[in-house]
């Protein structure tokens, strides 16, 4: 630990090491520089990382955006030229007008809807809930993705880590699952989809779903793809756990369940993580394969919907899908390597 | 040669010993590759006795200890705790690792606890957490008991693998060379803290060592380790000097210089016969010339 007595310290420096720890837990190291700079430490070797970390990132996407503008014109296609980073933009922010406009078309609907209940009322007519059926918008579409991935993630998660937990424990249940881990493993989306598709509508009858049918599909292939990074991380985490800390347990007699909840699953845990970051990346990225087949809404849908009505404007909007995509898959990231390094406890990081 | 007093512990292999190894063998290694570390280990030690195993590094003292401990099963020969064989590792036996064994996750006191709850489970919750504290502060971490460990030097650390060792209130006290991987200060003063801590409640103690000084200010008894492989026990030296032993006045001390001179050269001694009788175990050198001499090709199309 540091060796300066508290006294020494000034409350500026306090400060900014509270700031620096705190940007450091969210996973946010590039705004260090940043914050030592503004509390004048040393200031010339700061602005010399700032460059790097922060300069540096801008300039390359600068670079990326002007040589895509310079060369997305001269790309014809059958439905005109490839778009750039302009029409991209304004394709974005059509996208976003219409889901405001959307939104107020379905005030205006409820609001109708209120008066015509009360005229039918007074009339003493039967009353039947009616609801709003406009098309989903850019927004929607976003929110049914993500509860599909987390949705399924959460299956993956609740299967794989304590499965994961058993095959490092035993060796002799990692014999047995590893041969299955390894061949199913590398097996593709698209392979997976259309069995539990199949699955789903034989098995899945319910009159009155609770979860659409598309849903479940794409949510459960989401899961048998972003499984095994988990099932695989966590074994391995879990059969790595330090044989002096197993001495510990088997010196104090632990019974079996306060072995792996103290000390397996908490020496496991980074590498648990690990797993997950991992499986929540890989399951974003089938989720898009999965709802474009299953035609679930979602993003997928939406990008295969853009290609299918063959407009000036889908070149763009799939563009910008694709920058949604990205960003969000990023955001899970990071998010991810938050969790990480709140539950990693020797401070080491994931990044 | 004659090599000491050959003392002998209280009760030595009478059967009423505290703790009795009889004729422990134990090898690592399959086949041809199977080596010998330990070969025909005979102790008796009485209750209360604070015993020190002196050896050098590699000559199997952790093997030994881990035997006693129940971590490992031996080959041939018997272990027995108060005349019962040992069959596996019990909180009987506390350990205090070599590495300390601290669970990271785990602030001080809960290091602790989780011993004093795995082997007080019949008592109250209050009374557990009464008596993890107790151990922490009589290794003077008391102001420190909410840290975790990596946020403690590596003397506080071993602090808290001796109360953790201590709280589980053993019959027998095994530490493993507990002191070994700490810098002189810290090891002078984390010695009187053991001599301390171990006069309070008389616990029996083995030991493990490398250091002669160490076994001389804390043991009843020492006996050395002859190198390995096939390590023996040597004679036992009894450590007759009063207690609590300073360590700058044992330093002139006659008796002490005696005792230790007649160590150091037993185990000078035995560590040039081993030489002498074990000439295979000079290591060949590995064949380390690179294939080629030229520098590896920096292009991208092979």
């Amino acid at each position: 630990m540091s060796s300066e007595t508290p006294a020494l310290v000034s409350g500026k420096a306090r400060m900014s090491r509270t700031a620096i720890r705190t940007a450091e837990g969210l996973g946010l190291e590039i705004l260090v520089p940043a914050i030592r700079l503004a509390t004048g430490e040393e200031p010339r070797a700061q602005l010399k990382d700032l460059l790097r970390s922060v300069g540096v990132p801008i300039v390359s996407i600068l670079a990326f955006l002007g040589l895509w503008a310079s060369l997305a014109a001269s790309v014809e296609t059958s439905i005109g030229s490839l778009p750039g980073p302009s029409e991209v933009w304004v394709a974005a922010k059509s996208l976003v007008a219409e889901h405001f406009v959307e939104r107020q078309k379905e005030v205006e609907f409820q609001a109708r809807m209120e008066i015509l209940k009360a005229k039918w009322e007074a009339e003493g007519k039967p009353w039947t809930e009616r609801k709003y059926s406009g098309k989903p918008t850019y927004f929607d579409q976003i929110w049914t993705s993500l509860q599909t991935v987390f949705a399924g993630f959460l299956v993956a998660s609740l299967i794989a880590v304590p499965l994961g937990i058993l095959c490092g424990l035993s060796r002799t249940m990692n014999a047995a699952f590893s041969p299955l881990i390894q061949i199913f493993k590398p097996v593709s989306p698209l392979a997976w989809l259309p069995i539990v598709m199949i699955l789903v509508s034989g098995l899945y009858t319910s009159e009155d779903p609770f979860f659409e049918k598309s849903f479940i599909s794409s949510a459960l292939t989401v899961s048998l793809c972003s499984l095994w990074p988990t099932l695989v991380n966590t074994a391995l985490g879990v059969a790595s756990v330090d044989q002096d800390h197993l001495n510990v347990a088997r010196v104090l007699r632990l019974p079996w369940t306060t072995r792996v909840m103290k000390i397996v699953v908490p020496s496991a845990l980074p590498l648990i993580f690990t797993g997950l970051r991992l499986s929540l990346g890989v399951g974003w990225m089938v989720l898009i394969a999965a709802e474009m087949l299953a035609q679930n809404p979602g993003l997928g849908k939406f990008v295969w919907d853009m290609f299918q009505n063959g407009s000036s404007q889908t070149l763009a909007q799939i563009m910008v899908a694709v920058f949604t995509i990205g960003l969000i898959g990023f955001f899970l990231d990071r998010v991810m390597v938050v969790l990480q390094r709140a539950v990693s406890f020797d401070g080491a990081s994931g990044a | 040669m004659a090599f000491g007093t050959l003392a002998t512990a209280p009760s030595a292999l009478s059967g009423e010993a505290f703790l009795e190894l009889r004729g422990v063998g134990k090898s690592f290694g399959v086949g041809a590759a199977r080596t010998e570390v330990l070969s025909d280990i005979d102790l008796a030690l009485a209750e209360g006795e604070f015993l020190a195993i002196v050896g050098f590094s590699g000559s199997g003292k952790s093997t030994l200890i881990n035997l006693i401990a129940g971590l490992l099963m031996p080959d041939v020969g018997e272990l027995r705790l108060q005349g019962r064989p040992i069959t596996g590792p019990g909180p009987d036996r506390g350990v205090v690792f070599q590495s300390y064994a601290l669970l990271p996750w785990l602030t001080v006191l809960g290091n602790v606890q989780l011993a004093v709850d795995a082997v007080f489970r019949s008592e109250s919750k209050q009374d557990r957490v009464h008596r993890a504290r107790h151990y922490v502060e009589l290794v003077g971490l008391g102001a420190a008991h909410w840290k975790y460990p990596r946020e403690l030097s590596g003397g506080m650390r071993q602090r808290v693998s001796v109360a953790r060792g201590l709280a589980m209130d053993p019959k027998l006290l095994l530490l493993d060379e507990p002191l070994s991987a700490l810098d002189a200060l810290t090891r002078g003063s984390l010695q009187s803290e053991i001599e301390r801590i171990w006069a309070a409640d008389r616990k029996t103690v083995v030991m493990i060592t490398n250091d002669v000084d160490e076994a001389l200010l804390l043991a009843d008894r020492i006996i050395p380790l002859r190198p390995g492989p096939r390590a023996s026990l040597g004679p036992s030296f009894a450590v007759p000097l009063a207690r609590p032993r300073d360590r700058k006045a044992v330093n002139d001390d006659p008796e002490y210089k005696r005792i230790r001179n007649e160590i150091t050269h037993y185990l000078t001694v035995v560590s040039r016969q081993a030489a002498a009788a074990n000439p295979t175990r000079r290591l060949k050198k590995p064949v380390a010339k690179p294939a080629s001499l030229r520098p590896p090709s920096m292009s991208l199309v092979p």
